[in-house]
């Protein structure tokens, strides 16, 4: 008998009480109800408490500000969707693609990646990347020491039920809540282990 | 539907690998006590973490909202887990995934070594996984000459040191910063001499020792938090991001999960991920989540794997009244919250669950008459604290009381003459079953007294009561019972004011 089988056997028979099934009582919050402007300002306290840094900025200062958070001389990596008008005024951009991937060699070398994100967590400060064209391929947000994060604010969604119910779970999802850290040492936090180092996430006013 | 499954109830199959404890708890126990530095490591960690988590968990209006839905969605696919298999397996494999079944940690150990060979490597990054730490993976890959290199910090510690993990969340929370110096220093090749006990820079050693190698790995083994039935979707829950070096950049990626792990729904992950970071670190939401559904073209590894994992998990399920302990999310939290586990740590529990969780998991997995594991149950003060701080709602008090019932009747089986326990219970159920008969009993105070000597400690009890005082002393008995000073005081000043429990069974006599 092949294991699937036994396994599946094995299960059906302890259920020999045939258990039921109960209803699933969702009595929690499904939304949070909070305005545009207190959703913004709660992501921003949260992320702060996970030492990334956070700016909020009308659309037309998102290049100043993408430029002025990578500084001068740097190499960074970009997906093939990301808005030019964003990272314009910022030199040493380096397209990402499925088609055309960097070598990981490729980007270790990069100071820094910037990317969009398919929805925010204001009470959990969570960003949340699906590999859309503006966010790419998992790899970029990962091996670079610095990702800088450009969220609309009407992405921003107040409770994790709000923002899960527009994405699609079949997507490669990465969830990033400040950059990497670990409680490992005596339970203190430590910002920075293998993930990026630093996080800025910029979010744009509409 | 199980309910129409007509084929023969089998004999339940229980699960090995590293479940089994090598000596009973009482034992490791007493030596794990005498350890002051793993007391002083334990006590600080276990209280910080308490303290943070209270913070968060204040903080959401509708936890116990939070804790119902939970409870339940782990009710439903308990019920229901053979058919909600049968969905993740079809979806996960129309999506590029390859799945493999493990009746056993012995099959799925060599399912691992034969998928790692296929791929033409001798080494592997892994990710922190209890499945692979259960089923002994580390130990059976590097007998077949695969090296497997642990990438979570607390992880790498324990590896490092030749240890074992002794929380299911912090491995190497038994550990402070300056003994972990210690072991980067005698174990790390090409650290900085000079290194300090500061965490940031003990975390910069690991960034530094494990960069190239996920660089340059071509397989990574994992396991997973959650599995999405609807959509076969495999979920990995961390922080350091070695979770994602592991899950995205190796060409082939290998997860072994127990097959209760699953959900049935999207919307229920919404409910698991509100509960589970506020549970185990205390944190509002983990910094790495990744989620993945079969292959995706283009990014990440291409060749998927999962082996589903049975070992001892159908026959915890068959427990009609154990089999919640399958609901565990593996958050940790009641271990945090254990005045048991808090003074022994995990090691005293041998198994690869400890704490209130494992207590009973572990002898649910292995058969509660297996040897060392049966005294697991009893590795408890019954106090309920983790029942109060599970999130999913496991009573673990009740499934410890039931394992302890089957213990003992496990034993009863085997003997022919009752043993002491049954005559101790016989003569105490007598003298307790009437009034009378205890006051006559009470007697014997003074007797315990003076056995108790000038420092009023019993030592040592006779007997089978014995074990009691093996790791702890019993203070003397009063010089007079309750009984007798009641009667002094008040009984014959004011024989109207004898309790009515009194009175009443004074009238059966």
């Amino acid at each position: 008998m092949s294991a699937r089988t036994e396994i599946l056997d094995r299960l059906r028979s302890a259920l020999h009480d045939a258990p039921a099934a109960p209803d699933i009582p969702r009595h929690y919050r499904h939304e949070s109800g909070l305005p545009g402007d207190e959703r913004i300002e709660l992501l921003r306290d949260r992320l702060l408490d996970y030492k990334a840094g956070v700016c909020v900025v009308d659309e037309p200062d998102v290049p100043a500000r993408v430029a002025e958070l990578l500084g001068k001389g740097t190499t960074y990596v970009v997906p093939p969707g990301l808005e030019e008008a964003w990272t314009a005024l910022a030199p040493g951009r380096i397209t990402d693609s499925a088609e055309e991937p960097l070598s990981v060699a490729e980007l270790d070398a990069a100071d820094a990646v910037v990317t969009g994100c398919a929805a925010a967590v204001a009470e959990t400060g969570t960003i949340i990347l699906d590999g859309s064209p503006d966010q790419g391929r998992r790899a970029i947000s990962l091996i670079p020491d610095h990702h800088i994060c450009l969220v609309r604010a009407g992405d921003i969604a107040g409770v994790l039920p709000e923002a899960l119910r527009g994405l699609d779970g079949t997507h490669p999802l990465t969830w990033i809540s400040g950059p990497s850290a670990t409680s490992d040492i005596e339970l203190e936090r430590v910002e920075g282990v293998h993930g990026p180092r630093t996080l800025d996430v910029v979010i744009i006013r509409v | 539907m199980s309910s129409t499954y007509l084929g023969m109830p089998g004999r339940p199959v229980f699960g090995d690998g590293n479940l089994h404890a090598t000596e009973a708890f009482p034992t490791a126990a007493r030596r794990e006590l005498g350890n002051a530095q793993l007391r002083a490591n334990l006590g600080h960690a276990t209280h910080t973490i308490r303290d943070k988590r209270l913070r968060v968990v204040a903080e959401l209006p509708d936890w116990e909202e939070l804790r119902d839905a939970g409870s339940a969605i782990k009710e439903s696919v308990m019920a229901r887990l053979p058919e909600l298999l049968e969905e993740f397996e079809a979806n996960f494999t129309a999506r590029g995934g390859k799945i493999h079944w493990a009746r056993d940690a012995a099959e799925a150990n060599k399912t691992v070594r034969d998928l790692i060979r296929d791929a033409g490597a001798d080494e592997v990054v892994k990710v922190k996984s209890m499945a692979t730490q259960e089923i002994g993976l580390n130990e059976y890959l590097e007998e077949q000459g695969i090296a497997a290199f642990e990438t979570d910090l607390a992880e790498l510690i324990v590896q490092l040191d030749h240890d074992k993990p002794s929380h299911i969340l912090v491995p190497a929370i038994h550990k402070n910063r300056t003994q972990i110096r210690d072991i980067f220093l005698r174990e790390m090749p090409d650290v900085d001499p000079g290194l300090t006990n500061n965490p940031a820079r003990l975390a910069e050693a690991a960034r530094v020792h494990l960069r190239r190698k996920f660089l340059s790995a071509k397989v990574a083994v994992s396991g997973a938090n959650f599995a999405i039935a609807k959509s076969g979707t495999l979920a990995v829950v961390e922080s350091e991001g070695n979770g994602r070096m592991c899950l995205t950049l190796p060409e082939t990626l290998i997860t072994v999960m127990g097959v209760e792990k699953l959900l049935p729904s999207w919307q229920d992950l919404e409910v698991f991920m509100q509960l589970l970071p506020r549970s185990s670190t205390g944190e509002r939401m983990n910094p790495y989540t990744s989620l993945w559904t079969g292959v995706t073209e283009g990014d990440g590894p291409q060749n998927v794997h999962l082996v589903l994992l049975d070992n001892g998990r159908s026959a915890a399920l068959a427990d009609e009244m154990g089999r919640s302990a399958l609901h565990c999310i593996r958050c940790s939290a009641c271990m945090n919250v254990c005045p048991v586990y808090e003074r022994t740590g995990g090691h005293a529990y041998g198994s690869t669950y400890p704490g209130p969780i494992g207590a009973i998991l572990s002898p649910l997995l292995t058969g509660i008459t297996s040897e060392e594991n049966a005294s697991l149950p009893y590795a408890s003060s019954l106090c309920g604290a983790c029942y109060d701080a599970c999130p999913v709602k496991i009573n673990i008090p009740e499934i410890l009381v039931h394992l302890r019932a089957e213990d003992v009747d496990s034993r009863r089986g085997t003997r022919k003459t009752p043993g002491q326990m049954d005559v101790a219970m016989k003569a105490a159920s007598w003298a307790m079953g009437a009034g009378r008969r205890m006051a006559l009993a009470e007697k014997a105070l003074p007797l315990g007294k003076l056995a108790a000597g000038p420092d009023r400690k019993i030592k040592k009890l006779p007997g089978i009561a014995a074990g009691w005082t093996q790791s702890r002393d019993i203070p003397a008995p009063p010089a007079q019972s309750f009984r007798d000073w009641w009667g002094k005081e008040r009984g014959k000043s004011a024989p109207g004011e004898n309790a009515p429990t009194i009175t009443r069974q004074k009238e059966k006599e």
